[in-house]
């Protein structure tokens, strides 16, 4: 077992260089997969698969009267988009006041996420507004204002930025500028986020690092069918705006049995998906999966990498953790993480200048100083726009993420 | 060439079909509609602008003349002596109020303000057009609509100065940033026309309010300027695609700051916008109390009966500075403010209008205008003495529910730092005597 103490003495580095020689010349390791990363999502460990893994997800909380009794309770097995429907649907049968609107959204969404909800509830609560970002935002606000539940989609995170001033500037502000006498609490603006393969510059973003500085709004990013749909319930009902960001990929990709009760997966708090003590490995959305890949390669690289990881590495315990929301993100979780780790890796698809990353480096860096052996490393996307025949060497891979881990873990 | 020839021989074949139509009603086009529009097909090839047929500006409504006599052809709204001298009163007192604080504002005493000289008319012939529960969304020259459903002196003063009275903004916000949840008057935001799409949302929550339905509508105010941004267009046509009973309320007062409306827009103003939204529109003399209650107490019946968006753009003029940090004559000549000041009074035609029906004197008028600056005074002196909201409520109404830790601990963080300057720093010490609890909350 990898122990961060010893990383610490001098030499060290060269005497796992020394393992991994010997690692690679062995002839008695299993040959990698064909596509030289497993797992991915589609058999993704992090996905619960039966019903009774379902029914116990860590921190579901459901809302009826019932509370916690999971003897009488079924599941269904969905991907994300299907989750996502199923927690409109929820909404919209509570709460009369509730509505769905955005560009397209009465046919089904362009992702399919509001099928057969304008039939159900009728075009007056699931209904297609003009093609204006500001003004879905802005319209929202006004709803929201009244008391009523707006649930605003925006087709791509990409297309955020028209309704920036609505969500920066009036949304996040509006019970602090009224003295909370007025509040859009009841307000969740819904966008496919991240990269999915080709969507080049303008459907591939991840845009959640420009909200940072705006106090007063949450931001949350599932990873999961039954993450989609507890937290995106849990955020409806949140009293502050919230926006919720889809991984785009994951819509058909991650399916899992998710409860088919109402329940909700509190906002503000991260998920460990591993234990671990070696190093702390931070995510959200499409990247987690990445990582699970990258844990993977690490404890047993395919040989075409095997010179690289060196054998005491490979063994290192990784503390995987999903942020799951990254405004106001979970400082308590990740601060007890890397005390007990010293070592931070964050992993995102957006740019590193100005992504949650630095922020989150920062934070840690001020109240673990003492107890990093290593600087916090971040794999991000690059500082460029996301360039379409590129995208392979634009997002971070598992291979990115492998190398920040041997990176940190050597240092 | 050929391509519109051979178009044109295929539209032609409908031809005889639409003309034995075209006998049993003359209003069917000649030459058909394309399939997906009601647009008549024309073989004239001629562009045209504006909405007007011969491109002839939209009409001004009004109903007073400068005189304050009703003009030819005009019907007076209806009007009682009682609601009329109450209209009268409050376009009374918005000059008061606005000099006192534009003055004191010059003195030192408030950060800021933004007078309503010469918008008198519009803001209350409108305010008193609509029921005291429609939702009103401001921009940031409407304190008259706030006067008119009883807001008091002491509430102005209080969210002009911040002091811990100012319920609606707890001395967060700049002067005239007003908002009162009582009042139906969402809190203004500096940002503007945000409030504009805002409307169309604030109006469909009470269409789909079954007690207020077909009852209320959302009324938006803005100024010319503010429609140039994105946001005048997102909100026209979400009122209108979306039906909503949303009254936009557009003050059309020549500037916005320093540049004149002649550079704001090329078309005929903001009334020629409302037709190209499907949005029942008028344009009204704004300095004409009795056509601005007309046209907005009709605009406001015809919102809520057909549920969707109505335009009202009133005509007026921007007497005074933009605000206190605006010197309006850089940009204009002083003797044009004059000169309109004199000619085109909205207080002194409608004060015509009044004596002319025996509802008003010159000694209501010394004695309503004592009482009110009397009044004015007396919360001004008293607003004055009040200290700001305690200095803890700088960190709450962020968030609701739960406190962020970053909020919690940065608060934790100003009281470290008070508890060791706070004290002895001179320019913090003074500073904190003009908070209710003088910071102690903090320590």
């Amino acid at each position: 077992m990898f122990s961060s103490k010893l990383a610490r003495l001098p030499g060290r580095r060269l005497q796992l260089l020394d393992r991994s020689a010997r690692r690679f010349q062995s002839t008695s390791g299993e040959p990698p997969s064909a596509s030289g990363h497993s797992p991915s999502v589609a058999n993704s460990s992090y996905l619960r698969t039966t019903r009774e893994s379902a029914l116990h997800t860590p921190g579901l909380q459901w809302v009826d009267e019932d509370n916690n009794n999971v003897a009488g309770r079924e599941t269904r097995k969905m991907n994300l988009y299907q989750a996502v429907r199923d927690a409109m649907s929820f909404a919209l049968t509570k709460d009369d006041t509730a509505v769905v609107f955005g560009e397209d959204v009465a046919f089904g969404g362009v992702f399919r996420c509001t099928m057969g909800l304008a039939e159900e509830f009728g075009r007056e609560r699931v209904f297609n507004t003009p093609l204006c970002e500001q003004g879905i935002a802005g319209f929202g606000v006004g709803l929201a204002s009244m008391g009523h539940t707006a649930i605003a989609e925006i087709q791509f995170a990409d297309y955020i930025f028209p309704a920036f001033d609505q969500i920066v500037n009036e949304a996040a502000k509006h019970r602090y500028r009224s003295g909370g006498k007025y509040n859009v609490g009841s307000l969740t603006f819904r966008c496919p986020t991240m990269s999915v393969g080709h969507g080049a510059l303008y459907h591939s973003q991840s845009p959640e690092g420009y909200f940072l500085g705006a106090s007063g709004l949450k931001l949350v990013i599932p990873r999961s069918p039954i993450q989609a749909k507890g937290l995106l319930l849990a955020s409806i009902r949140d009293p502050n705006p919230v926006i919720f960001m889809e991984p785009k990929i994951l819509y058909r990709s991650a399916v899992e049995q998710v409860p088919i009760d109402d329940f909700h997966i509190p906002l503000g708090k991260a998920e460990h998906l591993t234990r671990g003590d070696d190093v702390t490995v931070l995510t959200w959305g499409t990247p987690v999966y990445t990582c699970e890949t990258a844990l993977h390669m690490l404890a047993n690289p395919p040989e075409s990498i095997a010179q690289h990881i060196p054998a005491s590495v490979r063994k290192a315990k990784v503390e995987l953790i999903d942020l799951r929301t990254i405004l106001p993100w979970d400082v308590e979780t990740i601060e007890e993480s890397v005390r007990r780790t010293g070592r931070l890796v964050i992993v995102h698809e957006a740019s590193r200048t100005g992504g949650v990353g630095g922020e989150i480096a920062a934070e840690i860096q001020k109240r673990c100083f003492l107890k990093l052996n290593a600087p916090v490393k971040r794999v991000t996307g690059w500082d460029t726009p996301v360039a379409m025949a590129f995208e392979k060497f634009f997002i971070p891979d598992a291979l990115r993420v492998v190398d920040a881990i041997v990176e940190t873990l050597t240092y | 060439m050929f391509r519109t020839l051979r178009l044109s021989a295929t539209v032609l074949g409908n031809v005889p079909r639409c003309r034995s139509l075209a006998t049993a009603s003359s209003q069917l086009p000649l030459h058909g509609h394309l399939p997906t529009s009601q647009s008549p097909i024309t073989p004239k090839l001629q562009f045209f602008n504006s909405v007007t047929e011969d491109g002839k500006q939209i009409p001004t409504y009004r109903v007073l003349d400068g005189s304050g006599k009703v003009i030819e052809g005009a019907e007076l709204p209806e009007l009682d002596q009682d609601l009329a001298r109450r209209m009268y009163q409050n376009m009374l007192k918005l000059p008061i109020i606005d000099n006192l604080l534009y003055n004191v504002q010059r003195q030192g005493k408030i950060s800021f303000y933004m007078t309503a000289h010469g918008e008198e008319a519009t803001l209350i012939g409108s305010a008193a057009a609509l029921a005291l529960d429609d939702e009103v969304l401001g921009q940031y020259r409407e304190m008259g609509v706030l006067l008119w459903r009883g807001f008091t002196y002491d509430s102005v003063m209080a969210q002009c100065f911040g002091n811990h009275e100012d319920a609606g903004t707890k001395g967060r916000q700049m002067p005239v940033h007003f908002g009162s949840k009582e009042h139906h008057f969402h809190p203004i935001s500096s940002p503007l026309a945000t409030q504009i799409p805002q409307a169309a949302g604030v109006a469909f929550a009470l269409k789909r309010d079954p007690a207020r339905r077909g009852r209320n509508c959302a009324a938006v105010y803005f100024g010319e300027g503010a429609a140039s941004e994105g946001d005048f267009h997102a909100g026209m046509q979400l009122a209108s695609t979306i039906p909503s009973p949303t009254l936009f309320i557009a003050r059309n007062n020549g500037f916005a700051i320093s540049t004149p409306a002649s550079e704001q827009y090329h078309g005929d103003g903001l009334a020629a916008r409302g037709p190209g939204y499907g949005v029942q529109t008028i344009r009204v003399d704004g300095n004409d109390v009795l056509a601005v209650l007309a046209a907005v107490r009709e605009g406001r019946r015809l919102c809520i009966e057909e549920g969707r968006g109505v335009l009202v753009e009133a005509m007026t003029y921007r007497v005074g500075h933009h605000s206190t940090s605006d010197d309006s004559f850089a940009y204009r000549p002083r003797q044009e403010v004059e000169d309109r000041k004199r000619i085109d009074n909205p207080i002194s035609r409608f004060r015509l209008f009044l004596e002319s029906q025996g509802w008003w004197n010159a000694e209501d008028e010394e004695s309503f205008k004592d009482q009110v600056k009397k009044d004015v005074m007396k919360s001004f002196k008293r607003a004055e003495t009040l200290q700001r909201p305690e200095l803890n409520e700088m960190f709450e109404d962020v968030y609701a529910g739960e406190e962020p830790w970053n909020i919690k601990e940065q608060r934790e963080e100003l009281k470290t730092l008070l508890k060791k300057y706070g004290g002895s720093w001179e320019p913090w010490k003074s500073e904190l005597k003009k908070y209710k609890g003088e910071g102690k909350e903090l320590l």
